[in-house]
């Protein structure tokens, strides 16, 4: 079914461990035994695929959810999803969820005192296209206070869930804004050493696809976890 | 070209907005061909308090050993209750090939996403009394006394399994650098 062997390892640095103390909630929830490596199996590398059936056309526009139009800065987030061979991931489920304009969530649990907004759920979905692109419109999310240490503000940011091809792929990240200044004091975003991974992390902001009158928009790059390059063939050749 | 894959950040506390449309916890129709088995369990954290913040995704093969199929999908998605509960009605899988081609026994890939974690947790649900599982090549990697932490229990009726996520402890699941 699949013919890679396996995806590749991360690169030192770029990924985050478990146990990271300064996002406190770590520390009741990593692991403390070791982890075990799992060899990529069939299990690894398929995974479910998703379509039109299930994400709807609209899906990808959170302003038009509602009767009305919800408050705040109307933005365009888009981007490609690729792998770290830089081959484009077409067709595959883009999930995103964010605060309101004034940092606030319709959850039960998020306390802030903050207005919820009737027209803004803050839940979107796109499939991306052929050449792995994704486009939502949405409002800009409001920073919000959080209890992680004393004065602490997570920095404003985009919740995006993606799949990929393969179990292995699967994916959950977080989106922030250029120049925003609690992206230094943000222990989630600070979570890897690798000062260009983190970065990466960060959207610019994109004129190719703002809309002049409507809407400023804002290019967010995914790259998902791509195959091993070293096909057997090529490596009995090699050796000889 | 080479890229480096986009850094993992956690899900946070407010991860049902954005993932609970796609809650799946029936995964078999009706005529789909396979034995029916209900998975539950809870999720617990370092105190042994229930996680109410967690999703679990599954994905399977079918009956057969068959990944993707048309009738059977095989993939669940699950969101802990305020009692950590999660549950999955599915039916076990059939055997897939391991490494080298060696045959796997049949079992479930879980991922799990949380507050509290930057990257999910993987994980990994057998079959109890299956005999495959004493020649399965992923559970030979595992350490002998912490390999009955991914080997369902029944319960009760037939056809229900118990699989709990311990998220830390003597009885910590066995979780996978994936």
């Amino acid at each position: 079914m699949s013919r890679i062997a396996g995806y590749r390892r991360p690169a030192a640095g770029t990924q985050p461990e478990y146990l990271f103390p300064p996002y406190a909630s770590t520390v009741k929830r990593a692991p403390t035994q070791p982890l075990v490596m799992l060899p990529h199996t069939q299990t690894e590398l398929t995974g479910p695929v998703f379509g039109y059936g299930e994400v709807k056309r609209g899906d990808h526009d959170l302003t038009k959810q509602h009767a009305g139009d919800p408050i705040g800065e109307r933005i365009i987030v888009s981007g490609r999803v690729l792998d770290e061979n830089g081959r484009p991931v077409p067709n595959t489920l883009v999930e995103i969820w964010q605060a309101n304009s004034a940092g606030r969530y319709p959850h039960r649990v998020d306390q802030h005192d903050a207005p919820t907004d009737p027209n803004f759920t803050g839940a979107g979905r796109a499939l991306t296209d052929k050449r792995g692109h994704y486009r939502f419109v949405t409002i800009r999310p409001g920073e919000y206070p959080w209890r992680n240490h004393y004065n602490a503000w997570r920095p404003a940011h985009i919740h995006f869930s993606l799949f990929g091809q393969a179990f292995a792929q699967r994916l959950v990240t977080q989106m922030y804004f250029p120049g925003d200044p609690l992206l230094a004091e943000d222990p989630m975003f600070n979570c890897v050493p690798d000062e260009r991974a983190r970065n990466r992390l960060v959207s610019a902001l994109d004129w190719e696809t703002t809309i002049p009158e409507i809407a400023l928009g804002y290019r967010f790059d995914i790259v998902l976890r791509g195959p091993e390059e070293t096909p057997m063939e090529t490596k009995k050749r090699g050796s000889r | 070209m080479s890229l480096h894959a986009t850094t993992s950040q956690t899900v946070g506390p407010y991860l049902h907005i954005g993932l609970i449309w796609l809650i799946t916890e029936k995964l078999a129709p009706a005529g789909v061909p396979g034995e029916r088995v209900s998975i539950q369990g809870r999720v617990l954290d370092g105190d042994g308090k229930p996680v109410n913040d967690a999703v679990l995704e599954i994905w399977q093969a079918d009956s057969r050993g068959n990944y993707g199929g048309k009738r059977f999908r095989g993939f669940g998605r699950s969101a802990t209750g305020l009692d950590g509960a999660f549950r999955f009605h599915t039916l076990k899988p059939g055997r897939v090939p391991g490494p080298g081609g060696k045959m796997q026994a049949p079992h479930i890939g879980v991922n799990i996403f949380m507050r509290g974690q930057l990257k999910q947790l993987v994980s990994r649900i057998y079959f109890p009394g299956d005999p495959a599982n004493a020649q399965d090549p992923v559970l030979a990697l595992v350490p002998a006394r912490r390999r009955a932490t991914l080997v369902a229990r029944k319960r009760g009726n037939p056809g229900v399994l118990e699989w709990n996520v311990i998220l830390q402890g003597k009885d910590e699941t066995v979780f996978f650098d994936c």
